[in-house]
């Protein structure tokens, strides 16, 4: 395995007593990069996050971080050190203040960055006198994102890290998140319902279905190579038998046949300008029609 | 200068990025010369990713369109690339401002004429239609 990737795993397999909740996961984190995870509830995200971090074993398959095997002990300490991690029930202490969980949370690591400190409790106007407990969702969030933030790690890892957020909350969160990996040598890799945030942060995307990969790779990628192709035909539309690679889905209604191909549209109108269709129309096909196009399917 | 790409709409934002660093230039927003804001900055003031900008300002600089200099930043071209591209958005500008009079004095709503140019430029309209 190249040791460029921060993560990565191959063919990963978690059970859960019979129930198979990772069946054949393969991730590539590139250094440097921002990898959104998306799948629906159930997918078996939280499982891979905790494999990762060496809170679960996984039952096959493997698992680097750092290049390190995260199924090995002494390994899964060192990739705790260096990795920040937010769970999405966002542990703190909540008869803390939020000044005190700050400076208990520092002493743990030699590398807390106090000028990170000093900015995000600025930018996310965190009450230091407050109790945790008496925070609200979007602060407790914030307040661990910091926690996360300043601690000195190479890798951040969040599930759901804007979950409860308001809009504004929420970018101002992900602006930090931006302004991180431009100024720090940092990855990040987080779990997200938000496509929309996935679409505007991420420079890599996973998604994973029923436990298993169904869409990786860089985003920019799969914007320039998925694309809807619909043609329109004087009659009912043919049944073609396209041999064109890439197409992930073909749908006939009446005169209208539509085509999704993940691979470009050109050798798809190759094979369909013969057939004469009277209208031709290619348009691009957003990262929210690719995740239900390839999450809603039976398998 | 006005940069903002939709991460949404399924067209890569590098794409975007640097048809809207080149349009700006085509209007004359940006001048030969004057410096782009950074990467970081940049990516920071739109929340999208770092690495982004820096593929959009990498392929732009490959086209000739702005220069990347280190540690100062990235400036649009002096050369005659940048100036050609101004030069070529006016003439183009000129010619299709005479299309689309022609068009609605043929009483083709604005709605027809973007479609018309839509199917124009997906190079998939019947040739030999045009108007005489």
């Amino acid at each position: 395995m190249a040791d460029s990737f921060i993560i990565e795993t191959d063919e990963l397999r978690k059970n859960y007593g019979p129930v198979e909740a990772v069946r054949g996961l393969n991730l590539q984190v590139p250094a440097g990069s921002i990898c959104g995870f998306l799948g629906r509830n159930g997918a078996g995200k939280t499982t891979t996050i905790k494999v990762l971090l060496g809170m679960a074993r996984p039952t096959s398959g493997h698992v680097r971080v750092f290049g390190l095997a995260a199924e090995a002990q002494q390994a899964s300490v060192d990739i705790r050190r260096r990795t920040g991690f937010v769970s999405d029930d966002k542990d703190l202490y909540g008869y803390m203040t939020v000044e005190e969980m700050v400076r208990f949370t520092a002493a743990f690591f030699p590398r807390w960055r106090a000028d990170l400190q000093q900015r995000y409790l600025r930018t996310f106007e965190l009450p230091l006198d407050r109790k945790v407990k008496a925070l609200s969702g979007g602060m407790r969030t914030k307040l661990a994102l910091l926690l996360a933030l300043c601690r000195g790690a190479e890798l951040l890892i969040l599930d759901e890290p804007t979950s409860g957020l308001d809009p504004a909350m929420n970018e101002e969160v992900l602006r930090a998140l931006v302004a991180h990996v431009a100024s720090e040598e940092m990855t990040i890799f987080f779990s997200s319902h938000q496509i929309a945030e996935v679409d505007q942060i991420a420079d890599r995307v996973v998604i994973i279905h029923r436990g298993r990969t169904v869409v990786t790779g860089a985003l920019e990628d799969l914007r320039e190579n998925f694309r809807r192709i619909q043609l329109v035909f004087d009659g009912e539309a043919p049944e073609p038998a396209l041999r064109a690679p890439g197409i992930e889905r073909v749908w006939r209604q009446g005169r209208v046949l539509t085509i999704l191909s993940s691979a470009g549209a050109e050798r798809i109108l190759d094979e369909a300008r013969p057939l004469n269709p009277v209208s031709v129309d290619v348009v691009p096909v957003t990262l929210k029609e690719i995740f239900l196009e390839t999450v809603l399917t039976e398998d | 200068m006005l940069l903002r790409p939709n991460p949404s709409s399924g067209v890569p934002i590098y794409l975007q990025l640097m048809e809207q660093v080149k349009h700006a230039i085509e209007t004359g927003a940006l001048r030969p010369g004057e410096q782009l804001p950074g990467i970081r900055p940049l990516a920071e003031e739109l929340v999208i990713n770092p690495n982004t900008v820096a593929k959009a300002y990498r392929e732009l600089e490959h086209e000739g369109v702005i220069e990347l200099r280190h540690g100062a930043g990235a400036f649009v071209s002096g050369n005659a690339r940048a100036q050609k591209l101004t030069d070529k958005f006016r003439a183009g500008q000129t010619i299709v401002a005479a299309a689309v009079e022609r068009l609605r004095a043929r009483r083709v709503t604005e709605e027809e004429i973007r479609r018309l140019f839509e199917a124009e430029l997906a190079g998939l309209s019947k040739r030999g239609a045009n108007d005489g």
